[in-house]
């Protein structure tokens, strides 16, 4: 049995702090993630999320080439794109793509030459695979605050705007009949994503951070009909998926090629996409109308009040 | 129709002036028309006709060039104030996790910060609610799965359940087969009186709401005419707003909107009375 254990804990999985750090950064990120990336899925916002992944690309390894913190990177990058997207509305037009896409290969492009500079001054060729695709395990314990600060930032604001956000979500038109100002709560919101898009781009790299949104929130759509268990559910998913994404890195350290682990992001990535699969095969087995008896009773009068 | 009292009283909903255009094309042109607390307005006008833009102008969504929307006498919606919508097409993923009666629960509080506290409460007025448009058997399946006209009793109980001043609804009767478009138009007239709802109803066709309208918003070519059913729908007021001669026919206590037959006639003309745009007349059992 201790065998057993050994084999699939690593000696010393337990022990070293870095792993601490990991298993702590990877859970709250999911936490993040999942909450907002629920929304991210209803509004049929995951470009925008994809974009904050390629922008920030830039943010980071801009910051990696000043020598300051790539989370700063991301985040300031993020903050920048959001309000561009904000003013010219770019995070619902997909009819804009061409001059959309032209503008995030740019910022890929400028991306490029950082990183190359970026090496070639201080001789770090981790920071490539650092900035795009993270790593879980390179997180400096001094960087812990600033993402607790910006989780707890995150989430109060998901929270605060849980009910006029969903109405929105559902009809702009119906949150608008109840004064709920739906612009502001979008811009908000394309706020929260980006700051999540930038927690999610330092624990499994930019590129990746979307996988880290998206797939586990639609996942949890696909298993729960109710708003705040399939945010539950995201986040889960999310933990289950960093924690043994970040085991499977660590065993995988005695894997060929031996000596140097595999990426973790990789690990973190294929799980998420597995559980997605798996999600949806309940739903396969059992038809669609979930909660509907077989055969619909018989039809009183439609509308009768008493 | 409407009493000195409601006439002498402040307007619920007053659009004064209205004009939108929307790529160059005029949408709207100078609609003006008011609606006292508890009256029941009929919005008529072909598909097209700027019905559903005059509810986002009246929602704060869309912009208008000039002219204003007063409701309750201020120029935009309060946050939690007791207004209630029926957008007209609503469609949704069906794997949104959102059950009817959550939706219908947002009705009573989306305005408010956070997350709703279930309570007993709560939870019975959504039930009530829910039996009022019949949609108890179904509460707990996902909007974005409900047929049409289920999904439209739902969001007429989400509009309901806070008790609102004034109703909008954009063509609820569209998915709607005729029985039960009867049915909801019945119930809308009731609930407007007896709760003094101001309802505000947009139709492409007349007669579902002959009975019970105490006025009437005639929409053509952008423009509006305003008043009573007699007072507008004849001949030479419709004839006026649509710009060509237009016939009315009284068959059977059914009205009958016949556009002219010149060549420069708009086919949006025949809509309004006829289903079909090939010219047959049609008169909806």
């Amino acid at each position: 049995m201790s065998h057993l254990l050994t084999a699939i804990f690593a000696p010393g999985f337990f022990q070293n702090e870095e792993v601490h750090i990991a298993l702590a950064i990877g859970a709250i990120t999911a936490v993040v993630t999942g909450v907002v990336g629920v929304f991210t899925v209803m509004r049929g916002q995951s470009f925008a999320g994809e974009a904050f992944g390629d922008i920030g690309t830039t943010g980071g390894s801009g910051a990696f080439l000043v020598g300051v913190r790539p989370l700063l990177g991301f985040v300031v990058g993020n903050l920048l794109a959001s309000g561009a997207m904000e003013t010219i509305g770019i995070q619902r037009a997909r009819g804009r793509d061409l001059a959309t896409g032209i503008v995030l290969g740019a910022s890929i492009g400028l991306a490029a030459l950082f990183l190359y500079l970026a090496t070639t001054e201080h001789a770090t060729t981790g920071a490539t695979v650092m900035i795009l695709f993270g790593s879980v395990f390179a997180i400096a314990s001094s960087t812990v605050p600033l993402i607790l600060l910006l989780s707890v930032v995150v989430l109060g604001l998901m929270l605060a705007l849980y009910r006029p956000l969903l109405l929105a979500t559902v009809s702009p038109e119906m949150a608008a009949a109840r004064g709920i100002p739906v612009r502001l709560v979008g811009a908000l919101y394309l706020l929260a994503l980006a700051l999540a898009a930038a927690l999610a781009a330092i624990t499994i790299g930019s590129l990746l951070g979307t996988a880290l949104l998206v797939g586990p929130a639609a996942s949890a759509l696909r298993l729960t009909k109710r708003p705040l268990p399939a945010m539950l559910t995201a986040a889960c998913i999310g933990i289950g998926a960093m924690w043994l994404g970040a085991l499977l890195a660590y065993d995988s350290y005695e894997w060929p090629p031996a000596g140097h682990g595999w990426p973790v992001s990789f690990f973190v990535v294929t799980l998420v996409f597995i559980a997605y699969l798996a999600a949806g095969l309940p739903e396969r087995r059992h038809g669609s109308r979930d909660g509907m008896p077989d055969a619909p009773a018989p039809r009183r009068s439609v509308l009768d009040t008493r | 129709m409407s009493s000195p009292d409601a006439a002498a009283s402040e307007p619920i909903l007053a659009v004064e002036g209205v004009e939108v255009r929307l790529s160059g094309r005029t949408i709207l042109d100078h609609v003006s028309f008011s609606i006292a607390p508890g009256e029941f307005t009929g919005l008529i006008g072909a598909n097209g006709s700027g019905k559903t833009t005059l509810f986002r102008v009246i929602l704060g969504l869309q912009p208008a060039i000039s002219g204003e929307v007063l409701i309750a006498g201020r120029p935009r919606v309060r946050r939690g104030q007791r207004i209630g919508f029926v957008p007209q097409k609503f469609l949704l993923d069906p794997d949104l996790p959102l059950r009817a009666r959550d939706l219908v629960g947002l009705g009573l509080d989306a305005h408010r910060l956070g997350v709703p506290r279930p309570s007993r409460s709560r939870r019975a007025l959504v039930d009530e609610m829910l039996d009022a448009v019949d949609a108890r058997r179904f509460a707990d399946t996902r909007v974005g799965r409900l047929s049409g006209g289920e999904q439209q009793r739902v969001l007429i109980a989400h509009a309901l359940i806070a008790r609102p001043r004034l109703l909008l609804l954009d063509e609820p009767l569209a998915n709607l087969d005729l029985r039960s478009a009867h049915e909801v138009v019945a119930l809308l007239a009731r609930v407007a009186r007896e709760q003094e709802i101001a309802v505000l109803i947009s139709a492409h066709e007349i007669n579902p709401l002959l009975g019970v309208m105490d006025r009437i918003v005639y929409l053509a070519e952008g423009r509006a005419a305003s008043g009573t059913t007699d007072e507008v729908v004849r001949a030479e007021v419709l004839s006026n707003l649509y710009g060509h001669h237009v016939d009315v026919l009284n068959i059977h206590g059914r009205v009958l909107i016949i556009a002219g037959a010149g060549e420069d006639t708009d086919l949006a003309g025949h809509e309004v009375a006829f289903p079909k745009a090939d010219g047959k007349t049609e008169i909806a059992p």
